[in-house]
This record gives C-alpha cells, sequence and structure tokens, in this order.
C-alpha cells in the first residue's frame, strides 16, 4: 500500500477498495509506529484530517472527485493552516494557531486532499540540515545517524519513510531539492511566482518559493499541478498559466539537450556522486537525448551572494516577531526594548540569530553598497549565465548536493561549511528558476539526488524529464530498511 | 572584514536581539567567517551591473484600492500575550 503511487492509490479509492477514512488511519498508524525515531511530524491532525476524509469519501461517491481527492498528506509547518498550530520549527510560534490557511494549502485541500500533520523542519527554513528546529532534529530514515537534509527535512523523511505519500516543501536555496536528495525521493520547486506565498511564512521573500515532494516525479506533477496557480493575495504571484503539468509527462526526450555545468563537475564534487550522475546522463543518451557542456562562469559566487541577499530579507521579515501582536513573549519585560530584546532572544535559536545579525550588518548604514548592492549585481551576474545557458540546452543537470547524507552534528557548528553543502542549488533560487531532485542511485548506501534545472515556466518539461528518467529506473521506488512492513 | 565582539552587540542592538554574554564572542567568530565568504563576490567587477530585486524583474502589481478584509481583531488577538479590550497590552511606554 504505502508504495503505491498516486494514481494507484487514487484508483482503489475510486474502485472503493478502500476507502480514504481507511487510507488515512492507515498512514496514521505509520507515523505512530515510525516517527518516534524519525521525528519528522511536529503536529498531527487526526481528527480534521479524519473528518476532511469522510468528505472526499462522499465526494468520491458522488462522482465529484480528482486524483487528489482523498489522499492524505503532509505540510511543512511553515504554511499556515487555519485552526491548526504552525510553528515554522520555532520556540517564537509554538503557540501559534494560525487564523487562516495558506493559499497553496488551501488550493490543495480543495483538490480534496487530506492534511494529516505538519512536518518538523529548520526553524523558520534556516538549515541545511534539519537540525536547527525547536522541535529537535529529524532523522534520516536511510540511516538514523545521517541527516535528512533541510530545510525541508520532516517532509522529505516523511515521504521517504512512506509516512505520507505526499509533502509540501519551500525552498529558499535547496530546502526542497537537497532534502529530497539525502532522503531519495523526488522534489520540485517551480519557477518564482508559480506557488502562492500568501501564508507561508516568509524567510527570504524574493527567492522562497513553495513546492511538491513525493515519491516519483508523476506525484510531484499532480501535487503540484494542485498547488500552482496566481492568486492576488500575493503580490508577487505569476499570473502566467501553469497549462496541464501531467499532458506532456509520458513525451521522449529524443532529441533533448542536456546540459551539465562543468563548474558543478569540479572538486567540490564528491567522486562517487559524480559516477552516478554520469551513469544518469547515460541513461538519457540511451534514449536518444544529446548531452553538452556548458559553462556558469559565476556560479561559485551564488553561496556567497546568497548570504547577503537571504539574511538581509531575513532581518526585515523577522523583525515582525516583536512579542507584542502573537507569537513568543518573555516574562515581566521591564519596558519595550527589553521586551524585543528578550522575546526575540528566547524565542528564535541560534542560526536564525546568525541570519539576523548578517541582515542587520549588510543593510547597516555604510555597508548596504558593500554587500547588499553587491550582491544584487552579483545575482544579475548568474541569472544571466542560466539565460545564456539555456539559449543552448534544454535542460541543466548536476548532482543535487555535493555529499550524499552527512552525519548528524558535522557540521552543526560550522556555519560555513553547512552553507556550502547548498553549493549546486542556491544559484537556482537566486535565478528564480524551477529546479527538481530525483534519486539517481546509491552511495555508501545513502540515496543520491541528480538535480535537473529546466528554463523559466518549464516545470512540465523539467517533470517530463524527470519522469521518462524514473521509467528507465527504479531508484525512486527503494524503500528504506525497517519501513518495508504495513502496520 | 572581522566582526569584533562590539560589532556583534551594536548588530544585536540594531535588530532588537537578546543574545548571552557568553555567546558573544563565538557569533563573532561566526559572522567572520560568513562575512569571508560574502567578501568572495569581490573577485568580480560589477561596476555596469544593474542590481536585481526581484528574479523575474517584474514590477509590483498593484490592486483596486477597495476594501478586501473584514475586521477579525477577536481572532488575530487570540495569538496575543496580552490583550485588554480588544487592545494589545505592553509595558509603559510613557512615564
Amino acid at each position: 500500500m504505502y508504495n503505491k503511487s498516486l494514481k494507484e492509490l487514487s484508483a482503489s479509492l475510486h474502485r472503493k477498495e478502500i476507502s480514504s477514512v481507511e487510507l488515512s488511519h492507515y498512514f496514521l498508524d505509520r507515523i505512530a509506529r515510525f516517527d518516534g525515531e524519525l521525528n519528522s511530524v511536529i503536529t498531527i491532525n487526526t481528527e480534521a484530517a479524519l473528518k476532511a476524509a469522510e468528505q472526499a469519501d462522499k465526494l468520491i461517491a458522488s462522482g465529484d472527485s480528482g486524483l487528489l481527492t482523498g489522499i492524505p498528506l503532509l505540510h511543512k509547518d511553515i504554511f499556515c493552516t487555519e485552526g491548526l498550530r504552525t510553528s515554522c520549527g520555532s520556540n517564537m510560534l509554538d503557540n501559534f494557531i494560525a487564523p487562516y490557511t495558506a493559499t497553496a494549502v488551501r488550493k490543495l485541500e480543495q483538490a480534496g486532499a487530506v492534511t494529516l500533520g505538519k512536518a518538523n523542519m529548520d526553524e523558520f527554513a534556516m538549515g541545511s540540515s534539519n537540525e536547527t528546529s525547536f522541535y529537535g532534529a529529524v532523522k534520516n530514515p536511510w540511516d538514523l545517524n545521517a541527516v535528512p537534509g533541510g530545510s525541508s527535512g520532516g517532509s522529505a523523511a516523511a515521504v521517504a519513510a512512506r509516512l505520507a505519500p505526499l509533502a509540501s516543501g519551500t525552498d529558499t536555496g535547496g530546502s526542497i531539492r537537497q532534502p529530497a536528495a539525502f532522503c531519495g525521493i523526488t522534489g520540485i520547486k517551480p519557477t518564482y511566482g508559480r506557488v502562492s506565498r500568501y501564508g507561508m511564512i516568509a524567510f527570504a521573500s524574493s527567492l522562497d518559493q513553495g513546492g511538491a515532494m513525493a515519491k516519483s516525479a508523476e506525484d510531484a506533477a499532480i501535487m503540484l499541478q494542485a498547488m500552482s496557480g496566481f492568486d492576488e493575495k500575493d503580490s508577487t504571484s505569476t499570473d502566467k498559466p501553469v497549462g496541464d503539468l501531467l499532458s506532456d509527462i509520458d513525451g521522449s526526450v529524443k532529441g533533448l539537450t542536456i546540459g551539465l555545468p562543468k563548474e558543478f563537475f569540479g572538486e567540490d564534487l564528491d567522486e562517487e556522486i559524480r559516477i552516478k550522475i554520469e551513469e544518469a546522463v547515460e541513461a538519457f543518451k540511451s534514449v536518444g537525448a544529446n548531452v553538452k557542456e556548458i559553462s556558469l562562469p559565476n556560479i561559485n559566487l551564488s553561496v556567497p551572494a546568497y548570504y547577503v541577499v537571504a539574511p538581509a530579507e531575513c532581518s526585515a521579515n523577522l523583525s515582525r516577531f516583536d512579542g507584542v501582536r502573537f507569537g513568543h513573549r518573555c516574562e515581566s519585560p521591564k519596558d519595550l526594548e527589553d521586551l524585543y530584546k528578550r522575546s526575540r532572544g528566547e524565542g528564535f535559536g541560534d542560526e536564525v540569530k546568525r541570519r539576523i545579525m548578517i541582515g542587520a550588518y549588510v543593510l547597516s548604514a555604510g555597508y548596504y553598497d558593500a554587500y547588499y548592492k553587491k550582491a544584487q549585481q552579483v545575482r544579475r551576474l548568474i541569472q544571466q549565465d542560466f539565460v545564456e545557458a539555456f539559449k543552448e540546452v534544454d535542460v541543466i543537470a548536476s548532482a543535487t548536493a555535493p555529499s550524499v547524507a552527512f552525519k548528524s552534528g558535522e557540521k552543526k557548528d560550522d556555519p560555513v561549511s553547512m552553507y556550502l553543502s547548498d553549493i549546486f542549488t542556491i544559484g537556482v533560487n537566486l535565478a528564480g528558476l524551477p529546479g527538481m531532485s530525483v534519486p539517481c542511485g546509491f552511495v555508501d548506501n545513502k540515496p543520491v539526488g541528480m538535480q535537473l534545472i529546466g528554463n523559466y515556466f518549464e516545470e512540465s518539461r523539467l517533470l517530463n524529464v524527470a519522469h521518462q528518467y524514473q521509467q528507465l529506473t527504479d531508484w525512486h521506488l527503494a524503500v528504506p530498511a525497517g519501513y518495508e512492513q504495513e502496520v | 572584514m572581522s566582526i569584533q565582539s562590539k560589532d556583534v552587540l551594536k548588530i544585536a542592538h540594531l535588530a532588537r536581539l537578546g543574545i548571552r554574554q557568553e555567546q558573544v564572542e563565538s557569533y563573532a567568530s561566526d559572522l567572520s567567517n560568513i562575512v569571508t565568504l560574502v567578501e568572495q563576490m569581490n573577485q568580480v567587477d560589477t561596476s555596469d551591473i544593474e542590481p536585481m530585486a526581484h528574479p523575474l524583474d517584474q514590477f509590483q502589481r498593484l490592486r483596486a484600492d477597495v476594501v478586501s478584509e473584514t475586521n477579525q481583531r477577536e481572532i488575530l488577538q487570540q495569538n496575543a500575550p496580552d490583550v485588554e479590550d480588544g487592545l494589545f497590552l505592553v509595558p509603559r511606554v510613557i512615564d
């Protein structure tokens, strides 16, 4: 049951072999059985989920249903869910009950999906290992001593352990793709503006983008289809038509040109991972795709530029947490400044504090041009490199991360080494392009992810390429040991 | 550029962020490392490059100036740490 595709699950629901209530119970039971050691879920939504499942069963009986009707899923705890705690992985919002629902969640619920609960994440989506969560670290189901990646580490670990068929994620610098790679699942971050940011707690507004995490490209396509679309409540939402993400998914990749950026195959890349990516490229060649080496000459500056732009935007966005209107407030503040400082000091963890301080520093008087303006200029150079590359190729392929999942604690006390685990993903966010990660093998019994980058608004091509790869391989069907039993 | 403990205290004050005294030095060291990473940007000349604020270079979309939100004060204040008669309470600011 747990390894069935979304289409198979939907067919079972529509053939009345199983009800949505039963399916929801099934995955809630898996969460209860397996999540003690994984810690991938922060809040369980049993009562409301079963109610939604009952409703879905009625829709299925009446014939007014679609592929997502009655399908259980998890939402990263960065998405506001009305009436349900939305913590963003932070002590600051430990007691926050969202007063409204994020557009992406609402759209999925309107498509009939059943929200089982909220997935663990790095605090305020700041982290690459899911070790900064106030609710404790998430474990990688392939190796409990390794990190699941971050910041959507709870979503990735849960889908990998088959605790839910789908989970939402957000990606500011790689936060969908890197954990998808570390956990051996498929994740897609669409073009900036595709998925509404309304109700998605802001980290870095010009980079943040919601997306889908699933077992396969086909499942991710179905989920992303439902999440995407123009939203007047998000002023950066794009009104470009989404189109049908499934219509091209079966198309051949014959004649497609795949670009391999030489900068992504340098000494940063683990040798064994390079071999896996080369094998994946060979698979594409075997079905008629062309391969071309390309160059992204400024991509080595993406991590430096990102660590100006993202913290600057984060320091502005997180200034709303003031201990006055919502969120954590310190005990007996002696004056307003004490209230601000202690509420924020107690509410935020170390990594969030570091980024707020970097942001405040680069935006402070006298430093703005040297850091913030400079970073925005470098950002354009990086974007232009991609624009040039897409004149020659249809998609770009690389490793998603330079290594497989690293050991818990290994980079926790060294922020810069942690930041460098995102060297292959960050440029995509700076440029605003769609990107995804698909499983392409194992190194040391841990999953390897291949990153695929598409041109603006070409999610359907990206999903087509990923799906065709998954017709040639079965890495995406592998389930970590210990999680194969039915409950 | 290296960030000293006194810089950390200044930045933390600007950000209204309480930090523990015993952590100031480690923050100074972390922030210095991050700034060193960031300064790799100086390898490239960007003097003629237009800064990029938005990935799609979109203009801010405007909407008609009509009321779109209803009053939800009671719901919104359920999350407030301290309220009285529909007002958010804070420590006394004016003597």
